[in-house]
């Protein structure tokens, strides 16, 4: 633990920035190397701020960039330490080569990734663009929806990688702005409290440890890559036990739960929609207006991205009649990535929902519960027709003409 | 026993405990290996090495194997430098918080980049590093050329020689660029140290190194790594080749303190002509053509225009 605590109420009002930074703060990081940028940079400044005040006893070291960031966070995992770090968008564009990197090196570490639209054209606002690009980085990837899921979520992350069993690296992904700068209640727990839930740091061919020299970041070709890549991946898909271990215990101290695929009204759901992200929230609103219109709405929402949840996700969909997946990222010439992953779910078990794609939401775009209220009505009367209305694929909230694809 | 390793004489060298293992698949004669070797001997302290990709990475550390018994790292082209900076971080963060004991000795930290990985790829982060003074040392094993993919120029590559993405042809001498002058660059950072090296002088080099050791802060080493395969000469000629480019002038061996305090470690007592350096290395073959010839005559007076300055330098502590 940090030598100086930092006295906290049991409610405190913070953004979903506030409420990753308190996190790291907590979890008594060993360095933190960082480069600012929007939505993201009040992670940087204030984890700053707690160092420049005595709070933080590790290393804070300010990169020239997030390319150097990622790298520097990958030389001191390797060295034997608790890494973290934060970007957005265009960051983390700079430092995908750095995460497999970190992943394929079986690096522990939290990213935070304050959900931002990639350029061009340049936007500050939030969308998954940057969620996606990370979907084959071989990190864990956990998605929250609110600033209190995010002070949750990084607690549990650093618990995770660091995990014998597990040894990856975590994202942690909000929404830019809509989590990242709105200040919620949030109930946090104390410093000791927090620490001891994350753990002591447990080292694993550290760098530091002369007494066993080791070589990291080898040369492999067609003679051992697919091996090392194959067990990289199974680690990643085994780590769904320890993600759930972690998950229960946090219950049992927070009394807030977790699941890898969180719902709202999906017990008698006849009509969903599929999200990430804040959306959530706004949708279990929308949720409630359509169950007073007499339609049986639900919402589903994905907390573990990756390793990503295709039973649990499957389980919930089984008896819906019609399925929106909405994703928040220009698809570029295909479905969206959740359209993908949850046709995968489906397609081995027995259900057959009517399956659609929306994309919205681009660059900040915003989703309100009137535009996703028209979204369940539409599902609502292609249930009752039993086919879609023209399209596997929609732009919802977009000016011009109509824009629809994969025409049925 | 810690500290910097007194060696006397090459045989000393030879003797020496070696955490840079024989076993490589580096070019027979090339002159990495002295280096690397001669780093890692100048001192008893543990280390932590860093490598960027290249020569040195691929030819050492293909598993299952290693050449390395110290602790070593490869993260990408561009970031060897960061990779060590973020080690050194986590050394002073950990010792801060009493995880390392007090009592045991500090290791050293040195990343070593090719010169495409340094005066190209990754300048930004070299740069970023020695800015925020991180203690450590950065060495550039500067053999002119991506000698590893197989011959491209960087911009170490010295005007008019012939690489692969800057041939020479009917109707071009190569290069056209003259070489980025990084030893001053880093100088200019602020460095408390920064040497230019040579393998044919070890007993200069092993000087510099210990004297960067000893530094508070980034050191900058420039080493100049004469490459067989690039620069096409015999492989059992690199020391040859070396001495006509320290004895040419065309590689200075010096250093500056402080970014003020230059010095010239090396005075050839023949000073030989830049001509027989280049005629050493089928690279420069083209020069030697009437319609080429005043090329080097340009770069002898390139070569004695910057031994003149160094010299006023020297003089002038500024």
């Amino acid at each position: 633990m940090n030598s100086k605590i930092m006295e906290l109420n049991k409610v405190e009002v913070w953004d979903g920035n506030m409420a990753a930074t308190q996190a790291m703060r907590q979890a008594d990081i060993d360095v933190v190397a960082a480069y600012p940028i929007t939505p993201s940079t009040p992670v940087v400044e204030n984890y700053a701020t707690f160092h420049a005040n005595g709070y933080i006893d590790g290393e804070f070291v300010m990169v020239e960039s997030e390319h150097a960031a990622m790298s520097g966070c990958v030389g001191a995992a390797a060295a034997g330490g608790r890494v973290a770090t934060a970007t957005s968008s265009q960051g983390l564009a700079l430092m995908v080569e750095v995460l497999y990197q970190a992943s394929g090196m079986r690096l522990p570490m939290v990213l935070n990734i304050v959900n931002r639209a990639l350029a061009s054209p340049l936007n500050v606002n939030g969308d998954h663009s940057d969620l996606y690009l990370t979907r084959d980085s071989g990190w864990i990837s956990l998605c929250t929806f609110s600033p209190q899921e995010v002070y949750d979520m990084n607690l549990c992350a650093f618990k995770i990688g660091e995990h014998m069993d597990v040894r990856l690296p975590v994202i942690v992904n909000q929404d830019g702005f809509l989590s990242s700068h709105t200040a919620q209640n949030i109930y946090p727990l104390q410093d000791k409290e927090a620490c001891d839930f994350v753990g002591e740091y447990k080292p694993l061919n550290a760098m530091l440890d002369f007494s066993r020299p080791v070589t990291h970041g080898v040369q492999t070709e067609e003679d051992w890559h697919f091996e090392h890549k194959a067990k990289q991946h199974d680690a990643l898909m085994n780590s769904t036990k320890v993600i759930a271990e972690v998950f229960a215990e946090f219950e049992k101290l927070s009394g807030r739960k977790y699941n890898f695929v969180e719902s709202y009204k999906m017990e008698d759901a006849e009509i969903a929609i599929v999200v990430l992200g804040t959306t959530y929230e706004s949708a279990q609103l929308a949720v409630d207006k359509m169950r007073e219109e007499g339609i049986k709405a639900g919402v589903v929402a994905i907390r573990v991205f990756r390793p990503f949840p295709l039973k649990e996700v499957s389980d919930m969909l089984q008896n819906v009649k019609a399925v929106a997946c909405m994703d928040r990222s220009a698809p570029g010439g295909s479905v969206g990535a959740l359209y993908n992953e949850i046709s995968g779910a489906l397609f081995n078990s027995p259900a057959r929902p009517l399956l659609s794609n929306i994309i919205y939401g681009l660059g900040g775009r915003d989703m309100t519960i009137g535009v996703l209220c028209d979204i369940y009505r539409d599902l609502d009367a292609e249930a009752k027709a039993g086919k879609l209305n023209g399209s596997i694929q929609r732009f919802v909230g977009v000016r011009g003409p109509e824009l629809k694809y994969y025409k049925v | 026993m810690s500290g910097n390793k007194e060696i006397k004489n090459l045989k000393a060298f030879s003797t020496a405990a070696e955490r840079f293992e024989g076993s490589h698949v580096l070019c027979p004669g090339c002159a990495h290996s002295i280096i690397v070797r001669e780093i890692l001997n100048a001192t008893n302290d543990n280390m932590v090495v860093s490598a960027s990709t290249g020569c040195l990475e691929v030819c050492t550390a293909i598993y299952p194997h290693t050449s390395w018994d110290t602790s070593w790292i490869h993260i990408g082209f561009e970031n060897s430098s960061t990779a060590i900076a973020g080690a050194e971080a986590m050394n002073k963060a950990l010792r801060n918080k009493g995880r390392i004991p007090a009592d045991e000795p500090e290791p050293k930290f040195v990343a070593f980049g090719g010169d495409g990985a340094t005066y190209d790829i990754g300048f930004q982060w070299i740069s970023g590093c020695f800015e925020r003074g991180h203690n450590m040392m950065y060495v550039c094993l500067d053999n002119e050329v991506y000698a590893n993919t197989g011959g491209q120029r960087s911009s170490s590559t010295p005007i008019g020689a012939s690489a692969t993405t800057s041939p020479a042809g009917s109707t071009s001498y190569g290069e056209k660029r003259n070489k980025k002058d990084m030893l001053q660059i880093m100088a200019a950072h602020g460095a408390p140290y920064v040497a230019q090296v040579a393998p044919n002088k070890w007993k200069d080099m092993a000087k510099k190194i210990q004297k960067g050791f000893d530094a508070e802060g980034p050191v900058y080493i420039n080493a100049m790594s004469a490459c067989t395969t690039e620069w096409k000469f015999d492989p059992a000629d690199t020391i040859t080749v070396s001495d006509l480019a320290t004895d040419s002038l065309v590689f200075p061996l010096y250093e500056i303190i402080d970014g003020t305090e230059l010095n010239i470690t090396y005075r050839p007592k023949n000073i030989v002509a830049v001509r027989d350096y280049l005629a050493a290395q089928p690279r420069f073959k083209h020069l030697f053509t009437p319609k080429y010839e005043y090329l080097i005559d340009e770069w002898q007076k390139r070569v004695d225009a910057q031994w003149e300055y160094l010299q006023r330098r020297e003089e002038a502590r500024v």
